[in-house]
């Protein structure tokens, strides 16, 4: 039943999880800075892809693990 | 049903002794002809009276990636800029080669199997890891070049143990950055190529078009991402505390 296959997926599944919220309140964040106060947008447009690269990282390790777990 | 060739590590095309030259340093070795060769062609002709149409473009591209670095670091961007630039445009265009026809499909068939011959440079974890080293390297240089030895008191704070402790953690900080780029960047390559080569399994000839476009997007974003993050800290690395 766990063959490895299962393994790879499901570090995949949660390893994304978390970085997909997280991405999502920084952005959140991010547009009602910006509703605010509009003529910051490119500050804090700046800011943001910035923390957004941050959170995606942690996504992109778990990938890797999931990459070498299936592929060496 | 063939099978897909996907390999994490970047094979070798031939070995110096005991230095294995793979696939991927053979194209960033390229892109790295490739840029210099167009900077010696602008560098030659941009005093001209009447520009061509490439140098006005490239001196469009430099002077708002300029602007960009200066909205980062208002006073000292002349400074910084030709490191950030060059990190900027080699990923670029070292993750844009994985996407040209040709790389990953021609190679040579050798006892181990099929061996190709061209792979997206940044697809090798020896050349971000490399790239990453370097950037962090000049980060701690141009933290020395402002600030003489009083940045490595940054480290080394023995006024009081939490200070010792703190310090500690902004060591073990450092090379934690070094895995995080290389990683960052080689994961989000690495696994565009896998997602190119299962879609044009699947869907031949057209199912890759939308993906490549993502990939391209993708090769910008984690170029501009690299040069920001290092630009931001060497801006904290050379601020007056």
């Amino acid at each position: 039943m766990l063959n490895d296959n299962l393994i790879v997926g499901a570090t995949m599944a949660f390893g994304g999880l978390a970085p997909a919220i997280a991405i999502g309140f920084i952005v959140s964040k991010a547009l009602e800075a910006i509703g605010r106060n509009p003529e910051a947008a490119s500050k804090v447009q700046t800011v943001m892809i910035l923390g957004v690269a941050f959170a995606e990282a942690i996504a992109i390790y778990s990938l890797v693990v999931a990459l070498i777990l299936k592929f060496v | 049903m063939a099978s897909l060739n996907i390999s994490i590590s970047a094979e070798p095309i031939f070995h110096l002794g005991n230095f294995a030259f793979t696939s991927s340093m053979l194209v960033s070795l390229l892109t790295t002809i490739f840029l210099s060769l167009v900077a010696i062609r602008f560098y030659n002709t941009h005093k001209s009276k009447k520009p061509s149409g490439l140098n006005l473009f490239i001196q469009t591209i430099i002077e708002s990636f300029y602007e960009f670095v200066q909205t980062i670091t208002p006073h000292k961007a002349s400074q910084f800029f030709p490191l950030i630039a060059s990190i900027f445009f080699f990923i670029m265009f070292a993750s844009w080669a994985g996407l040209l026809p040709g790389v990953e499909t021609i190679g040579l068939r050798s006892s181990h199997g099929f061996v190709p011959l061209f792979r997206g440079g940044t697809a090798d974890l020896n050349i971000t890891m490399g790239t990453a080293i370097a950037a962090v390297f000049m980060i701690q240089v141009f933290g020395y070049k402002s600030l003489g030895v009083k940045y490595f008191k940054k480290f080394f704070n023995f006024s009081n143990p939490i200070n010792l402790f703190v310090g500690f953690l902004e060591l073990i900080s450092e090379f934690a950055k070094i895995m995080s780029f290389s990683f960052r960047l080689f994961g989000n390559i690495f696994a565009g190529e896998v997602l190119l080569m299962v879609i044009a399994f699947l869907l031949p000839l057209f199912g890759p078009l939308p993906f490549i476009g993502l990939e391209l997007f993708v090769g910008f974003i984690q170029a501009l991402v690299f040069s920001t993050l290092t630009l931001v800290f060497i801006s904290i690395a050379t601020s007056h505390h």
